[in-house]
């Protein structure tokens, strides 16, 4: 049971992240619900490194040959968050200029503003 | 000499990934205080140097492959832990289509966009940069940072004039979608990653391939593929498309539409034939693919030919023509794949000449809306020429290179026994032609009962100052050069043969192993017949573009017809509103339609 449990929790932080998405009514919601997806796949490489009893991979002061975790998968880890925050940085920053240019941060309601000035895409 | 130069030829994939990043860097420095000729002339130089590099790493590679263990950390017993470009003819054309079009597009941004400013050179030669990586990636991670890079970069440019509030939002939307796909991609990584121990594609090939199959690896593949549909702009993963290209700078949209959709593509093709090849069912992949394919090609086409914003139109055709790659390389064999590459390689060509010629249409009259501009475009005959010319190529004219790789696909899809995709095809082509011909017809020749709302402005922002005749250069280079690109494509018979080589190439699979792992020699290239095209070809295409002319004029002209005649066309207008109804939407129905695409591969791939 323990060893599925980070697995199920991937999966929920996942799936509750989507929903977010696909329910937001606010934009910088949307993109802390993206950055919540985005969690999920680090929760989901460090489970797949794990090991009882293992210790971090710094072979510093324990000897070669003892039980470490996987440091790929960390090492993956540390580089999925550093693009995870670029790309929160540059969507809140968009979002920001969304907010100037249309005074709301409702997606609905963007929507609509944007076909009263025409941008009808029907014939 | 001849070690020197073979010497460079092993460190060249990583120079084609370097040299724009270093670009990109000396833009941003240097820019701050050199006036923008400098930019201008640095970017160019650089876009330059990635196309002749791209064409000698396609003349090079043949039917092999050039390996490039970065850092020197070579595998040992087919054992590595270094990272690896590799580099065939297939990847490679896909580097020369890349640079190719980032050429065509600096020569139109040097007059067209005059309010630019440094970042815009840093952010194109990125792109440039992120692109080829993504190409010449050998490692799941690597394509995964990659994917994430070229993606930012695209979201940035897309939203790059922030003064403008529809730029932003469709950036904003854009950047959602795809990142969110960039995860599902990295969670089918992550799986790989725990069942095989490996990051390196082909290892990984080697090692779900010596080991009994399961369902795990079956549910990698499906996010794999999903993940990167979202960048294919595949339905239903494809929302995001039209609202992105409706408001970026017309030659980001040549970028996106010519260059990174195919990659999605591409990549679909890569890890299909050195990852799942062998352990994933073949018959239920490209039943999968060859659906979707289909899907896509008929929603975008009957989407595109129902648009008058001009942008929109493009957007949509390229999803169109998107499905009709996807039934290429879904068909999963070696002919099929030759003729989708000539396709991918035509299609970017016309489109990417396209969108330049609407940017020439928004930035002389501030609006690229077919009705308003009824009649206005007839001042500009050279822009109008390259919109026939550029919709003849859509619909697949011979001797256009779209109609190459289109014939070429339409005998691999019936030799394998899937008849049926023909009229697909078909009709992706029929309706994405005849849209931007009756574009070209209203706008350029003024035919047609006049549109109600003809003339009326609706305050697009130009892109440029005062209209010159060195601008017009600026355009008729790139568009004529790109369409004439086209031509060649089809004209010449070492293309013929060299598409079909590197195909032969791309779906060896133990070769390919073979030759990244260092295991032995991995034998002769495999042969491919040259593909050669028929009279029956030449006259299916002539066809097809009639059939556009005619879809043309009926779009033109259909208000006119007797009332019997259009009561037939009702249902086809119930269809129409409906596909709109479900296209109006935001970014969180873009996100329920994703995971709807998700599930739908997964059951298809599972069950």
């Amino acid at each position: 049971m323990f060893a599925v449990l980070p697995y199920l929790a991937a999966g929920w932080i996942f799936l509750i992240g989507c929903y977010g998405l696909a329910t937001s009514r606010n934009l910088v919601h949307a993109v802390v619900s993206l950055a919540v997806v985005q969690s999920s796949t680090y929760l989901l490489l460090l489970a797949v490194g794990w090991k009882r009893d293992a210790t971090a991979p710094v072979f510093g002061d324990i000897s070669p040959g003892a039980p470490v975790v996987d440091p790929i998968v960390q090492a993956l880890t540390l580089t999925d968050i550093v693009v995870g925050a670029t790309v929160s940085a540059l969507l809140l920053a968009l979002t920001i200029q969304v907010a100037k240019r249309h005074g709301t941060i409702d997606p609905e309601e963007i929507r609509s503003l944007e076909q009263d000035s025409g941008d009808d895409d029907g014939q | 000499m001849t070690t020197m130069a073979s010497e460079l030829t092993g460190v060249l994939p990583a120079i084609l990934i370097a040299g724009p990043m270093l670009g990109a860097a000396v833009v941003m420095i240097a820019g701050r205080v050199a006036p923008r000729w400098f930019d201008d002339a640095l970017a160019m130089v650089v876009a330059l140097g990635s196309l002749a590099g791209g064409c000698w790493l396609t003349g090079i590679t043949g039917g092999g492959r050039i390996v490039e263990w970065i850092g020197d950390w070579q595998p040992r017993h087919g054992q590595s832990v270094g990272i690896v470009l590799v580099a065939d003819r297939m990847s490679a054309g896909m580097v020369v289509i890349i640079a190719g079009l980032m050429v065509a597009v600096l020569t139109y941004s040097w007059h067209f966009l005059e309010e630019v400013d440094t970042t815009y050179h840093a952010l194109l030669l990125c792109f440039l940069a992120s692109m080829t990586g993504f190409a010449l990636a050998g490692d799941l991670f690597d394509a995964f940072v990659w994917f994430e890079m070229m993606g930012v970069v695209a979201y940035a440019l897309v939203g790059m004039r922030v003064e403008e509030p529809r730029s932003v939002h469709g950036a904003l939307g854009f950047g959602i979608v795809n990142t969110l796909g960039a995860s599902v991609s990295l969670v089918g990584v992550t799986f790989l990653y725990a069942r095989t121990g490996e990051l390196n594609l082909a290892a990984v090939g080697r090692a779900l391939r010596a080991a009994p199959t399961d369902r795990l690896v079956t549910v990698a593949c499906v996010f794999l593929m999903s993940g990167v549909l979202v960048k294919a702009a595949a339905v239903p993963f494809h929302f995001w498309t039209a609202d992105a290209e409706a408001v970026a700078p017309t030659p980001v949209c040549a970028l996106l539409s010519g260059a990174m959709v195919a990659l999605g593509v591409f990549a679909v093709a890569r890890w299909w034939w050195v990852v799942f090849a062998g352990v994933v069912d073949t018959a239920s992949m490209r039943h999968a693919l060859v659906v979707l394919g289909a899907v896509t090609a008929v929603i975008g086409g009957i989407m595109c030919f129902s648009q008058r914003h001009i942008k929109r139109l493009l957007a949509y055709s390229t999803v169109s023509h998107v499905g009709v790659f996807l039934i290429g390389v879904g068909l999963l064999n070696g002919p099929a794949l030759a003729a989708t590459g000539l396709y991918v390689a035509g299609h970017a060509c016309a489109k990417a000449a396209l969108f330049l010629g609407s940017g020439v249409l928004l930035n002389r009259f501030e609006s690229v809306d077919e009705h308003e501009l009824f009649g206005r475009g007839r001042a500009l005959p050279g822009t109008g020429l390259i919109f026939a010319v550029g919709g003849l190529a859509l619909a697949g004219l011979p001797p256009l290179g779209t109609w190459l790789g289109k014939t070429l696909l339409e005998e691999a899809a019936s030799s394998a026994g899937a008849t049926w995709v023909v009229p697909i095809i078909l009709a992706a082509s029929v309706l994405t032609g005849g849209a931007v011909l009756r574009v070209t017809a209203r706008v350029f020749l003024g035919l047609g009962p006049r549109p109600e709302d003809a003339g009326k402005s609706r305050g697009e922002q130009p892109e440029a100052g005062p209209f010159r005749m060195l601008q017009i250069v600026s355009l008729l280079g790139p568009g004529s050069v790109l369409l004439a690109a086209s031509v060649a494509l089809a004209a010449v018979p070492a293309v013929r043969s060299g598409a079909a080589t590197a195909a032969a190439a791309f779906v060896d699979t133990p070769a390919y192993v073979a030759q990244v792992l260092g295991l032995g020699s991995p034998g002769p290239a495999a042969a491919a017949a040259e593909p050669v095209w028929t009279g029956s070809g030449v006259g299916f295409g002539l066809a097809a573009a009639a059939a556009a002319v005619v879809v043309a004029c009926l779009g033109i002209w259909a208000g006119s017809l007797p009332v019997a005649v259009r009561r037939l066309f009702r249902p086809a207008r119930v269809v129409i509103t409906g596909l709109h109804a479900v296209h109006e939407a935001h970014v969180g129905e873009y996100v329920g339609w994703l995971m709807v695409g998700v599930a739908a591969l997964g059951c298809a791939l599972v069950f």
